[in-house]
């Protein structure tokens, strides 16, 4: 680790990459796959690798396979003792996941919905994140937590809670934009030694397709992707909302102004490195995401832009995110709360007028 | 309910369950006058009533059983093989400590070479753990169990009746030992809950449930011991409700004015210790040049383990924030 001018770690790695899904010549490397297809291949791929892996959820076993069908399949594949039902205790099932890592295993759970992993707060926060650090017990689990919004499913099916888990000490969190990174951040989620939390977007479920290399494929726990280039201005975004400024920047194209798009797929350890070389190039920065602006990662993320690359920059730092309220259900309500390419738009608009 | 084990101790078990309750009250005792003289670091949580408890359920372990006790529970850490030694180099923060000084008193007391899980304050965190460490001998068809205590507090909590059910569903290897030490902090059983007696929350889970006598070595050691082999030779979880009573405040800052002083006394002619001496004494098993013996060995082991700790360096504040992960 290099040092940073205030004493926080930078992670040195940065990897320049243009293509996670978002090109066509990446066919070549694999077959077309959604996004939510990806996540299954994961996991299938990982417990056909290694039979200390696990999934329990709720609903995730038997026929069924998950209220959105991700595990479909693996309990007939795998057997029912690796594909566990849990009753509606996802605080005891949480801690129970903390007890089997410890004695060896690396069990997947499937929170039925992000909004719903509040009710395994404890379990995650105060057992799972602080184990190594006081008695150095290992907790080699993944949470992976269906989130995001834009659907139409109200206040209770539609949150992104990660900055909870970024601001808890122990965790590693990711957040997966496209159907290759679902399946390489998953893979090496569950073959980290410690407790990740793995949001996927159901947004993208089914909406997006891409490339996905076949058998083993993992992507690094705490490396972005550069998945545009451009000298302008630079959006860092993670998840669905990568898909929305890369819209939002074909179109600034047009005008002759050319987006950079960081996507930094790991939020927990942060690609500080790659965020920070790319705002040095462009001089402007827009943080984009769909949870609440309010002390969300965008502010970290401008915090250490100011930090430690202020001098680059030749405009103020933006933020866009939802607003400080629960996420509405009706149309023009969620759709006033949550950000989306034409909002990013505007905001690049004036980013780069500035 | 559960049936009666007919486990019994040789009389060789009972010298040695004899010796770890002694060893667990003067370090306990020895703990609290360092606390009054100033020597200690932050709170720390006394034993004394419920030496018979911890000693009695950690001895009717196996080595490859896997235990998440907590802080009433110095007893089953001394059993299971951490020395006082240790034990209190933790509590005074020192680097040599089970934990390097990153955790307090007996919280984060976990070893697993001795197969002790360490705890969080946030009972009872424990016990789903445990039954994790249950479910994972299952699934790779280990015969091991996994134990855990809880008080009377925290089996008032959600997690408690959602750790019991699922342990049932599963038909876990996990004994849970719930303490009935008639105190949460300061709030009596009768401000806690309307039933008499915790085991009927076992019952009400389908878990099968029994009560004790807490302050009966003997008896600890027969109810544990027959938990342990039910769930060793796949018969699935059970609770064991071990009444008793908390001899001293909370922490070591309180000073339990709230508990009526004939409550107290009651107990005190119930001292787990003297009963279990008296019987040996009876039995013949000991004498009590024997009893002395064990009293001054123990005091001889304490007494080393206060110099060790005292000795011991402080962890290097440089280490911060070393382990946060694994590697």
């Amino acid at each position: 680790m290099a040092g940073s001018p205030n004493g926080r770690p930078r992670r040195v790695r940065a990897v320049t990459d243009g293509n996670f899904g978002f090109a066509d010549h990446a066919a070549s490397i694999g077959e077309q796959k959604t996004y939510i297809e990806a996540i299954s291949d994961g996991l299938a791929t990982e417990m056909d690798n290694d039979p200390n892996v696990l999934v329990l959820g709720e609903d995730v076993g038997g026929s069924f396979g998950g209220a959105f069908n991700v595990t479909k399949g693996l309990a007939d594949r795998f057997g029912d003792r690796r594909v566990l039902n849990m009753p509606m205790t996802e605080l005891a099932f949480i801690g129970a996941a903390n007890g089997m890592a410890l004695m060896g295993l690396r069990p997947v759970i499937e929170v039925q919905f992000a909004d719903f992993i509040s009710t395994g707060f404890d379990s995650i926060v105060q057992f799972a994140a602080t184990t190594h650090y006081r008695w150095g017990g290992s907790v080699p689990w993944v949470i992976r937590a269906p989130s995001d919004g834009g659907i139409r499913s109200g206040p209770f099916h539609s949150q992104n809670p990660e900055a909870w888990f970024v601001h808890t000490p122990g965790l590693k969190v990711v957040a997966p934009s496209t159907p290759a990174d679902a399946k390489g951040l998953l893979i090496s989620a569950i073959r980290d030694n410690n407790p990740v939390i793995y949001f996927e977007s159901k947004p993208l479920y089914r909406s997006l397709k891409g490339p996905v290399p076949r058998g083993e494929h993992t992507v690094p726990l705490g490396v972005a992707a550069v998945v545009r280039q451009g000298g302008d201005a630079t959006v860092i975004s993670y998840g669905a909302m990568v898909h929305q400024a890369l819209t939002a920047a074909e179109t600034l194209a047009a005008d002759g102004i050319d987006i950079e798009v960081v996507d930094l797929r790991s939020l927990k350890p942060l690609d500080e490195e790659t965020v920070l070389g790319s705002v040095t190039k462009t001089g402007r920065a827009l943080v984009v995401h769909a949870a609440n602006r309010l002390a969300g990662i965008g502010a970290e993320i401008a915090a250490a832009i100011a930090e430690d690359a202020f001098e680059s920059l030749d405009a103020p730092v933006m933020r866009i995110g939802g607003l400080d309220t629960p996420v509405p259900f009706s149309p023009p309500l969620e759709d006033a709360y949550r950000p989306d390419h034409l909002k990013i738009l505007t905001a690049l608009r004036q980013l780069v007028s500035y | 309910m559960l049936d009666p084990s007919g486990a019994t101790l040789s009389d060789a078990q009972r010298r040695e369950v004899h010796y770890w309750m002694r060893l667990t009250r003067t370090l306990d005792d020895q703990i609290i006058s360092l606390w009054k003289q100033g020597r200690g670091l932050g709170g720390t949580f006394s034993q004394r009533g419920h030496e018979a408890i911890s000693v009695g359920a950690g001895f009717a372990l196996d080595p490859d059983d896997v235990v998440a006790p907590m802080h009433r529970d110095m007893g089953c850490y001394l059993v299971r093989g951490m020395t006082p030694a240790r034990l209190l180099a933790s509590q005074l923060g020192r680097a040599t400590g089970v934990n390097g000084g990153r955790d307090a008193n007996l919280h984060g007391c976990g070893d697993l070479n001795l197969n002790i899980i360490g705890f969080v304050s946030h009972l009872p965190q424990s016990m789903p753990v445990a039954l994790g460490s249950a479910m994972a001998f299952q699934y790779r068809e280990e015969p091991r169990v996994a134990m855990t205590f809880v008080g009377d507090g925290s089996s008032n909590t959600g997690l408690f009746h959602e750790t019991l059910n699922l342990a049932a569903v599963h038909n876990a290897p996990l004994v849970v030992i719930v303490e009935n030490n008639q105190y949460a902090y300061s709030t009596p059983l009768h401000q806690q809950m309307a039933i008499e007696d915790i085991s009927a929350r076992g019952a009400a889970q389908g878990v099968p449930s029994q009560i004790i006598d807490g302050n009966d070595v003997e008896a600890v050691y027969e109810a544990a011991r027959g938990a342990v082999e039910r769930a060793r030779s796949g018969g699935g979880p059970s609770l064991i409700e071990a009444k008793t009573m908390r001899m001293h405040g909370h922490a070591i800052h309180d000073g339990a004015e709230y508990v009526p002083d004939e409550l107290l006394a009651t107990w005190r002619k119930l001292d787990p210790l003297e009963r279990f001496e008296k019987t040996l004494r009876r039995s013949g098993v000991c004498d009590d040049r024997a009893l002395e013996a064990v009293t001054a060995r123990c005091r001889a082991e304490v007494a080393a383990g206060v110099r060790f700790a005292e000795e011991s360096d402080w962890p290097d504040p440089r280490t911060v924030a070393q382990g946060v992960y694994a590697p």
